[in-house]
């Protein structure tokens, strides 16, 4: 608390706490020893409003060591825990906040690790079929994952959907793990150059449209085939996208940038850098292989709840 | 103590006259201000209000030692499950969320205490609670073993013999093992007590329940064996504002003085009128048989909590010097400065005061009541997903995604159905077979879908309509739904 200044405070705190006990200890020392005046029938003689007489009623002994208890309570206290002023107390080694703290976490650990070393030994796909690893993957998921793709793992704008069957860099479990691992960054150039006038853009638009037979104008989608020659060299002459590259597919119904021709249009003139991060320096090893485990069984497995 | 004029004396009332003399006159001394217990022995007594006492302690503790032994369907009928964060009374199933429930029952109490305060004064100190009835049982132990009043005091004030030491063993071991049963019993209702029990005899509980079993043990021990009246004098919150909830037509154990007084011995065939003396015989029973050690004969002090032991011994005295009863007697201070009769005395119960407590006290009752009983078996709550707002998915159709968490306060597995109404075209998905297992709760993810430009950009109240047909009930909750630019 002083590190920068002086003890000062520390030491006008310790001394304020350390007063106030010694003078309560006094304080009860002193009016234990202090007799008090009384008239011979237990009263003190004071009287009020004619006839109300304050009587003498003595505090029972064993209350006045109750008081004595709390004040040695206060004094053990203070030596072993932190409270006087920054004097860390005698047991700073064994307790502190951040102690408390580390001894929990390692306690947890400790627990699930026999769980985790069950589950690494075990092939994704088995994992993915255990309900015990799949509640620890769901809890990962929810801290981890969904602020992204969302709490039901189907993403967003932006934000892949994890539970159909489409991947952009590919949904076996080996290539989930080096995307938990390393993470992803998607790039698509901006084409507005290479494909022509924003009209051609549009035609493009309109036949990429057509791949997934979306609601479209044919005229323009054929005006627009001949310049997807550009779009292929990722997405490839069918249009159905490129693992290897990230390229997604364009023949399937599903929109990661926005549905709709604007948003084709938008993607082609301004391209776009996606990036998911990297996870393996947050999670260790084994939470990695349950993630995986887990998200590959939200498009695999059937009922994957 | 009726105020002699002689020991009256004005408190001064300038203060620059520094401190208080001593009153010229009294003869002042000087005393400590703390001091040590006195120990009081309790004389043990019989009678009318002694054997409603001894109900209300077969009673009360008949409940307290039984109903962790009772079984509901498969499991303990009572059980506060902690660890699990579920109560079990009975038929029912109570979540945290079910606190509200706590607070009425606490309500129900303040107002039951007052209720009987006003009208009955210290009728649950004297009564029914737990410090008085195990003070009750630990003092019938402690006759057993030690036998009554004279007989402890005598051997108490004389030498250790082998018989002391026995017979003090003797009270021990009773005390202890009542006190742990005691222990023993609370940490039942919230450990299944059969678990518990087989545990304890294989001294394998866990460190809580061995804690709180002790604990509770250790504080039944001193509080019913040691403590005993200090416990009402000196620690009890509750008889420190009882006063406030008495008046003059609150019952109350009173000592006829105008009857009484003069008090004397007298032989029984001496004729009254003659010796000029009260009914009072001064034969001090009541002050032998006082829990809290005073003499009821002085008028109502603090530390009465209204048992009526006095009463009882003070009837049979009665009884046998052939004077009628009820010397010292439940009574109300008008009635007796002002000699009503009993209806009089009766007609005064119903106060304004009375009459308040006992309709707020109606009111809680029927409304706990009634929450009780439409009370939904399961609850709902909804959350909108935290990570997205809105998204377009296939179709074009824009969707909302939220996470319900379902819990179900039945005792079996229940299928529930999500339905959501409030904008046109509203679709709802979830997965299939809803099922959430009995006393569990679950989160599920609840995707709502409506067409595209449905809705103007913005947020829209939408209503979740969550059914469990098997109990033929809905829960709707609110939320919003979010339509992007």
């Amino acid at each position: 608390m002083s590190d920068f200044t002086s003890n000062f405070w520390s030491i006008y705190v310790a001394a304020i706490t350390v007063v106030a006990i010694v003078a309560c200890l006094l304080l009860l020392w002193f009016s234990g020893k202090a007799k008090a005046m009384t008239a011979h029938d237990n009263t003190t003689g004071h009287v009020w409003d004619g006839d109300l007489r304050e009587m003498n009623n003595p505090l029972p002994r064993w209350w006045v060591w109750l008081f004595v208890i709390t004040l040695v309570f206060a004094a053990v206290y203070l030596a072993m825990y932190p409270g006087l002023g920054s004097y860390p107390g005698a047991l700073t080694e064994k307790w502190s906040q951040k102690g408390q703290y580390e001894k929990e976490v390692a306690k947890g650990n400790a627990e699930v690790a026999p769980l985790y070393a069950k589950f690494i030994a075990m092939k994704p796909e088995d994992v993915s079929k255990d309900p015990q690893a799949m509640a620890i993957g769901e809890r990962l998921f929810m801290n981890n994952c969904s602020q992204c793709h969302g709490s039901d793992a189907r993403g967003s704008k932006g934000f892949p959907n994890l539970t159909d069957g489409d991947w952009l860099h590919g949904g076996a479990p080996d290539k989930i793990k080096e995307t938990l691992v390393k993470g992803r960054v998607g790039q698509m150039p901006p084409m507005a150059a290479a494909v022509g006038t924003g009209d051609d853009v549009k035609n493009v638009a309109n036949y990429v449209l057509s791949l997934s037979g979306s609601p479209h104008d044919s005229v323009r989608a054929n005006l627009g085939k001949s310049k997807f020659g550009v779009c292929a060299a990722c997405h490839g002459m069918d249009g159905k996208g490129n693992q290897a590259l990230g390229a997604p597919n364009l023949t399937d119904d599903i929109w990661l940038h926005g549905y709709g021709e604007n948003a084709i249009i938008a993607m082609v003139n301004n391209g776009k850098v996606n990036q998911m991060p990297a996870q393996g320096e947050k999670l260790t090893e084994a939470q990695i292989h349950v993630l995986t485990s887990y998200v590959w069984g939200l498009s695999n497995n059937a009922v994957s709840k | 103590m009726t105020p002699s004029s002689n020991r009256v004396i004005p408190i001064v009332e300038s203060s620059d006259k520094g401190p208080i003399e001593p009153p010229a006159g009294a003869d002042a001394e000087l005393i400590a201000l703390y001091e040590a217990h006195k120990k009081i022995y309790p004389r043990s007594v019989s009678g009318f209000f002694s054997r409603w006492r001894w109900a209300t302690v077969f009673l009360t503790q008949l409940v307290f030692y039984g109903v962790p032994w009772l079984e509901w369907g498969q499991r303990q009928a009572v059980l506060f499950d902690l660890g699990a964060r579920r109560f079990y009374i009975f038929g029912l199933v109570l979540y945290p969320q079910d606190f509200i429930y706590l607070t009425g029952l606490l309500v129900i109490s303040a107002f039951s205490l007052f209720l009987f305060t006003a009208v009955a004064g210290r009728l649950w100190c004297g009564y029914a609670c737990p410090q008085t009835v195990y003070t009750e049982l630990f003092l019938w132990l402690e006759k057993l073993t030690e036998g009554d009043r004279s007989a402890r005091m005598r051997r108490d004030a004389g030498p250790w013999t082998a018989e002391k030491l026995a017979r003090k063993f003797g009270k021990h071991l009773l005390w202890l093992a009542l006190a742990l049963w005691t222990g023993f019993t609370f940490v039942g209702y919230f450990t299944p007590i059969h678990e518990l029990g087989a545990e304890f005899l294989q001294l394998s509980l866990g460190p809580w329940e061995n804690f709180w079993v002790f604990f509770y043990g250790f504080a039944t021990y001193g509080n019913a064996g040691f403590m005993r009246e200090q416990v009402c004098k000196h620690m009890c919150p509750y008889a420190r504002f009882q006063s406030a909830m008495f008046d003059k037509d609150t019952l109350i154990v009173t000592y006829d003085r105008e009857r009484g007084e003069p008090r004397g011995a007298r032989s029984k065939k001496a004729d009254l009128t003659t010796l000029n003396l009260g009914a009072c015989v001064d034969c001090t029973l009541c002050v032998q048989v006082c829990p809290t050690g005073i003499d009821i004969r002085n008028g109502l002090q603090y530390e009465c909590i209204g048992c009526g032991a006095c009463a009882d011994v003070c009837d049979t005295v009665m009884d046998k010097v052939g004077y009628p009863r009820g010397l010292v007697r439940y009574s109300t201070e008008n009635a007796v400065s002002q000699h009503w009769t009993r209806s009089q005395t009766w007609r005064h119960v119903l106060r304004p005061r009375v009459l308040v407590y006992t309709a707020v006290l109606g009111l809680v009752v029927c409304a706990m009541v009634a929450g009780l009983a439409l009370r939904t078996p399961f609850k709902v709550d909804v959350v909108r997903d935290r990570g997205s707002l809105a998204r377009i998915v296939g179709g074009g159709r824009i969707e909302n995604v939220y996470r319900l968490q379902i819990m179900n306060a039945t005792e079996l597995a229940q299928t529930y159905t999500i339905a959501a109404e409030g904008l046109p075209g509203l679709t709802v998905s979830y997965d299939e077979h809803l099922i959430v297992e009995a006393t569990q709760a679950r989160w599920v993810a609840v995707r709502v879908q409506i067409p595209y430009e449905a809705a103007q950009p913005g947020s829209h109240a939408i209503h979740f309509k969550i059914s469990a047909p098997t109990l033929e009930r809905t829960v709707a909750e609110k939320s919003v739904f979010i339509v992007p630019r």
